[in-house]
């Protein structure tokens, strides 16, 4: 392997002065102008968060270089209590709701895709094949096509739960409006990208292990836990990074699960309903759209190397 | 402060404990299942392993899409047969052929535009020597949820009335290069494309990113032969890269044809699918939760559907080959 790696090196240095040739300033400068323009809208917002509210509807944000005027006020008033109609305990109910939300629906899924493809790849049965490309296809099903026969399910009493004619399949569960009526559905959800994703990888780990393994008598449950999980590790996180943006970026499962009940609101919904209400406050709004988008943009600039290898591990092949 | 342990610990208590119980009750069967052996050994496993997910999968997706199929037959409040009327408003409806024609327009530029971006970027990242800072710049708007992307926009399209000053970025611009800026958002058919630009800014980092890695993946020795055959610039982009990469442009492209056919958010948080600006996706979620026509939502859900069976049987060819090789 070694001898191998040694021979390439100088070939990639060749290629990267072949490279340089042909315009490495140009391609320098392309790139950074598209950075910049990329930047500017989010800057936009991260700048007019600071500024008071008469600064914000009299100037364009982009004044503030000239007349540099900034203030915590837009801040204190979304986390004060009482003081801004739409939020009578200000935004932190709805930071809490978000992150009650997405935890437990990055966890669930990911542990019960991890089993499930951990079988599909190293405990084939007859049908096993047809299950794994079934589920490969229901990732791209539209989310739409599920929302109303399962809000049905969630709900209780008459009509509620899944029936064929007057046979009832399975009952309403009554968990329309609680935390658990967005968690369920945020797994299902999940489970089809998991499952191929994380499939991909373990399917990758090395046969002589699991078979030694089996000699071992060691049953299907030790793997799981003592090898399996272990090496997943990486394939793992790459999805939790995935899965923790999607649930806290979402709004369509949000929108309709909650029904609109107030107090498990999530942070993205609230903001999307106050874009509408809130039509003059933007002091308010960009303030709490700042705080929305801060928590993913923690997660993705520290996360960012994971976060890549998990989008290669299922879109590059 | 106390206001607020008060109000949100009934609901951080709830969230640890749905997940300790989650994990007790697989620590429990992962328990009691293991000590079967034998012959039951196998079947046992595989139903724990794969039975959770299975049921979910079956009740969560398989079992309300054919549920969606029956109800886009019947009619507002589900309750009789009405055969294919729910279809036959939706191609006909002058309202609705406004929406379908948006979507139309969605899919024909959005994918092509973001994959091609995000594309051309990769290749010039390629002939960086660092990249990494403008890479995670161009990335970063696709960690910014599509609501909070909608009000990042508001900023750039705002637009007061001519005689108040123009605080939104494109009218100020407009204004100082001497023309009066539209009211950009209302604007029709422009709107539907200044939302499209919206979803092209938050995607193409993404597209930029799968490609740039296929790019980084092509052989040393054939771009460099390319090279030594005079291959440049367009040639070897033409000739070589392009070539290389081919598959994976196919594959991001495909992925944005199903997200721009699902997008909801963008259209919903800046017009609220007014304008003239609506998309069968939220008109699917307008029509089922705010006009409550179950009947047409439904109808609606199907169509998206098949607009995506295309990509559906492309990626299930792609994998069965892949898998057939290795």
């Amino acid at each position: 392997m070694s001898i191998l790696n040694r021979s390439k090196a100088p070939k990639i240095a060749e290629q990267n002065a072949g490279r340089k040739l042909f315009g490495s300033r140009g391609a320098t400068i392309t790139v950074w102008i598209m950075a910049v323009i990329w930047t500017i809208p989010t800057f936009g917002l991260f700048a007019t968060s600071f500024r008071p509210k008469a600064d914000i509807s009299s100037t364009g944000w982009w004044n503030l270089f000239l007349h540099p005027h900034l203030t915590f006020a837009n801040y204190s008033a979304i986390f004060s209590t009482s003081t801004v109609s739409g939020i009578p305990n200000g935004i932190w109910p709805y930071i809490v709701n978000s992150f009650v939300i997405t935890i437990p629906a990055v966890i669930f899924p990911i542990t019960i895709a991890t089993m499930a493809a951990y079988c599909l790849a190293w405990v084939k049965f007859r049908g096993s094949d047809i299950i794994f490309y079934g589920i490969f296809a229901l990732q791209i099903v539209p989310i739409q096509l599920t929302l109303v026969p399962l809000l049905n399910l969630f709900r209780s009493g008459a009509d509620s739960g899944a029936h064929i004619g007057s046979l009832t399949l399975i009952p309403g569960l009554n968990i329309a409006g609680k935390f658990a009526g967005i968690w369920v559905p945020h797994t299902m959800f999940a489970l089809p990208l998991a499952i191929y994703l994380l499939h991909n990888f373990i399917a990758s780990l090395p046969r002589d292990l699991m078979e030694a393994a089996n000699v071992d008598g060691a049953s299907h449950f030790t793997v799981f836990r003592r090898i399996v999980l272990p090496l997943s590790i990486p394939a793992i996180a790459a999805f939790t990074i995935f899965q923790f943006l999607w649930v806290w970026n979402d709004l369509l499962v949000a929108l309709t699960f909650t029904g609109g009940t107030e107090g498990i609101d999530p942070l993205n919904n609230k903001l999307a309903g106050l874009a509408g209400t809130w039509g003059s406050h933007w002091e308010l709004l960009t303030s709490s759209a700042f705080i929305q988008i801060l928590v993913p943009l923690a997660v993705f600039f520290s996360l960012q190397r994971y976060f890549v290898r998990g989008l290669l591990a299922g879109s590059v092949k | 402060m106390s206001n607020f342990w008060s109000d949100n610990l009934p609901k951080l208590g709830q969230m640890v404990a749905a997940i300790a119980i989650f994990l007790a009750v697989l620590a429990v069967i992962f328990f009691i299942a293991g000590k079967a052996n034998g012959k039951k050994q196998r079947p046992i496993a595989i139903l724990v392993f794969l039975g959770p997910a299975l049921l979910l999968v079956v009740i969560g997706l398989l079992g309300p899409a054919i549920r969606t199929l029956i109800l886009s037959f019947k009619g507002s409040a589900s309750h009789h047969w009405v055969g294919f009327s729910n279809y036959h408003w939706l191609f006909t409806d002058p309202s609705e052929r406004i929406v379908l024609r948006n979507t139309v327009f969605w899919i024909l530029f959005t994918p092509i535009i973001t994959t091609g971006l995000g594309l051309l970027l990769a290749v010039l990242l390629d002939r960086m020597r660092r990249e990494s800072v403008a890479k995670s710049l161009i990335f970063m708007p696709m960690a910014i949820s599509f609501v909070g992307a909608s009000i990042v926009w508001e900023f750039v399209y705002k637009y007061a009335n001519t005689n108040q000053p123009q605080v939104g970025l494109m009218s100020s611009i407009a204004k100082h290069l001497g023309f009066e800026p539209p009211n950009w958002l209302l604007t029709q058919p422009l709107n539907t494309f200044l939302l499209m630009v919206v979803f092209v800014w938050s995607q193409t980092g993404f597209a930029m990113v799968i490609l740039s890695a296929a790019i980084k993946a092509v052989p040393a020795d054939v771009m460099e032969a390319s090279a030594l055959d005079g291959a440049h610039g367009w040639k070897l982009f033409r000739g070589v890269t392009f070539p290389m990469v081919r598959s994976t442009f196919i594959v991001v492209l495909a992925t944005m044809v199903v997200s721009t056919l699902k997008l909801f958010d963008i259209v919903r948080a800046s017009t609220g699918g007014n304008f003239g600006t609506s998309v069968l996706a939220n008109e699917m979620y307008s029509e089922t939760f705010i006009r409550y026509d179950a009947g047409r939502g439904a109808a609606m859900a199907i169509v998206l559907f098949l607009l995506v069976i295309p990509v559906l049987v492309y990626n299930i060819t792609n994998l069965r080959r892949e898998r057939a090789i290795s």
